[in-house]
């Protein structure tokens, strides 16, 4: 299994990322050999395993429901390229 | 050529925590901008999210009272999507293996009723929200919002048009409000429904390519968007035109369902399980205490209404529309007859409810409690009040004056029912009404209204109608 370069551009896309067109190719040869390597997994027989979803084999610990949290909006904003009336400020986003 | 029309729909309810799914800050309503909002929400790198106990048993909760599956392991995953109120990058839900599988949610139609299948509902955390609003240019983000737990309730494609997606809607939020998983604030966006809507031939097996409809904050928006969308897609199907599968806004304003700029790509989320997020497994004596701690569902009431009081369908589903009214009528009723009960129930229904519309309050806040209620009841059934006396009384128990009979007396309303005194009136409006009498004689069956006004009127109300007609028959007959 490989992926094409319109797959790659499809995900790089998805993924919010800029691969210039001279860096495209190296990209694609990275992430086929990454998909290699699962291939070489693949080979391994797994049908008497069952699927995991996590790589612990230990179950969810829940919070009691308690508000634990103060307001530090003014340190968290502290950081934040651009505020105002408290609210971050991001390029428009309209729907 | 005829048209059906499907519709599924999706729903997220706000579960009633106090703290977010994954966070230890505030869920409450209303607070400044970011005031709510942890380093958990804001998603600082090397922070974890710390599941909530509370919304858990509220979604099994729920889960248990549409008869679903209870997934005694589900597993939470990553949909994947970027939007600047969605910090992380993607929103923690739950993919393969949701919480609640399957269940029912059973409508009152006038044809009976209806049960809609329920695919699944499973937890997810909220996105924060996005101002448009001029800033410069800008957009503003307030993050109180995002974490805050929903259960995303997805039913099956079970409902024909827009009437039976509402009955299923408020069906579905009066459940909700009535096992306590959520607040069912609609203008809080506690409650959000977006529905998917296709259409097909009359008779035929396959759906049709659907649009799901977001914006629909109210049951009234619902039922007019989807009357609209399925009107578009006919109007195209006639013409000879394809349904492209997309999302679409419903204006309220305009009346009418526009499309949502959409990419093809949109809707692939590449989810895959959170690796930050072991799977959640339930055990079975945390489910035998939330069963045993579910108070007696909608469906279980209006069955024991009908049974117990001989209520009509129609007529116990209003008094069980609410876990409050339920509430109401029982304490109005208990111990009554099943007479009384029907007189409450139909009371409840018409007069009650008018009056709590008017002012815009619930049965919670109705200023004549199910005591008061009780003593009328009693007095109409007693034959002290006539229907119309009756509402004068009850007028006067919203104003504050007291209870049926302490009104009764100070205003001296008790209906007259004294044979006597009656005839003694008709008499007299006889004599003062001569013509009439001689038209009533000549076969004018008004004038014999007009005489049973007349002795209403000299009696203010209060004299007992089916005795006046009575009298007044045995003296012209």
């Amino acid at each position: 299994m490989s992926l094409s370069k319109d797959e790659v551009d499809r995900i790089a896309r998805l993924a919010r990322l800029a691969v210039r067109p001279e860096e495209s190719a190296a990209v694609i040869e990275r992430l086929n050999r990454v998909l290699g390597m699962i291939e070489t997994m693949r080979a391994v027989d797994t049908r008497q395993v069952e699927p995991m979803a996590h790589a612990l084999d230990v179950v969810q610990r829940l919070r009691a429901d308690e508000v634990t949290e103060v307001d530090q909006h003014v340190l968290f904003q502290s950081i934040a390229p651009a505020v105002e009336r408290d609210l971050y400020l991001v390029p428009k986003v309209i729907e | 050529m005829t048209w059906e029309i499907v519709v599924g729909i999706e729903t997220h309810a706000q579960l009633r925590t106090r703290s977010k799914i994954f966070s230890g800050a505030s869920t409450a309503f209303g607070a400044d901008p970011n005031a709510q909002a942890c380093a958990v929400d804001v998603a600082l790198p090397g922070v974890l999210p710390v599941l909530n106990q509370a919304a858990v048993e509220l979604a099994i909760r729920f889960g248990l009272a549409v008869g679903a599956t209870i997934n005694r392991r589900s597993v939470f995953a990553r949909k994947n999507y970027f939007y600047p109120d969605l910090p992380k990058g993607y929103q923690i839900s739950q993919y393969e293996l949701p919480i609640v599988q399957g269940g029912t949610v059973p409508i009152a139609l006038p044809e009976g009723e209806k049960r809609i299948a329920l695919t699944r509902a499973h937890l997810e955390e909220d996105a924060g929200k996005s101002l448009h609003e001029d800033f410069h240019g800008m957009s503003g983000i307030d993050l109180n919002r995002a974490g805050t737990p929903l259960l995303e309730i997805v039913s099956e494609p079970d409902m024909r048009g827009a009437r039976e997606a509402v009955a299923y809607a408020r069906a579905l939020h009066a459940l909700v409000v009535w096992i306590g998983v959520c607040d069912g604030n609609m203008q809080e966006g506690s409650f959000r429904c977006d529905a998917n809507v296709s259409v097909r031939r009359t008779g035929a097996d396959a759906y049709g390519t659907r649009c799901e409809i977001k914006n629909l904050n109210s049951f009234r928006f619902m039922e007019r968007a989807i009357e609209y969308e399925a009107r578009r897609q006919i109007a195209i199907l006639e013409d000879g035109g394809r349904i492209d599968q997309e999302t679409r806004l419903y204006d309220p304003e305009r009346d009418e369902t526009r499309s949502m700029r959409s990419k093809e790509e949109a809707h692939d989320y590449r989810y895959f399980p959170d690796p930050d997020l072991l799977p959640l497994v339930v055990r079975e004596e945390n489910i035998e205490r939330i069963r045993a701690a579910m108070p007696e569902l909608p469906i279980q009431r209006l069955q024991r209404f009908t049974q117990t009081f001989a209520l009509s369908p129609a007529t116990a589903a209003i008094v069980t529309s609410s876990r409050a009214t339920a509430d109401y009528f029982e304490q109005a009723t208990a111990g009554a007859s099943a007479e009384a009960a029907q007189q409450t129930a139909n009371w409840i229904a018409v007069n009650t409810n008018a009056k709590l519309n008017e002012r815009g309050i619930g049965i919670e806040e109705c200023p004549v409690g199910p005591r008061q209620l009780r003593e009328l009841i009693a007095r109409l059934i007693d034959g002290t009040l006539s229907a119309k006396l009756a509402k004068e009384v009850d007028d006067a128990m919203w104003a504050g004056e007291g209870s049926a009979d302490e009104i009764i007396e100070r205003r001296g309303l008790k209906q007259i029912s004294d044979v006597g005194a009656l005839e003694k009136v008709v008499d007299e409006v006889l004599a003062a009404n001569a013509r009439q009498v001689e038209d009533y004689r000549a076969g004018k069956q008004k004038a014999f209204n007009s005489l049973v006004g007349q002795v209403m009127k000299a009696t203010r109300g209060k004299a007992n109608p089916a005795q006046v007609n009575e009298i007044l028959r045995r003296r012209l007959g």
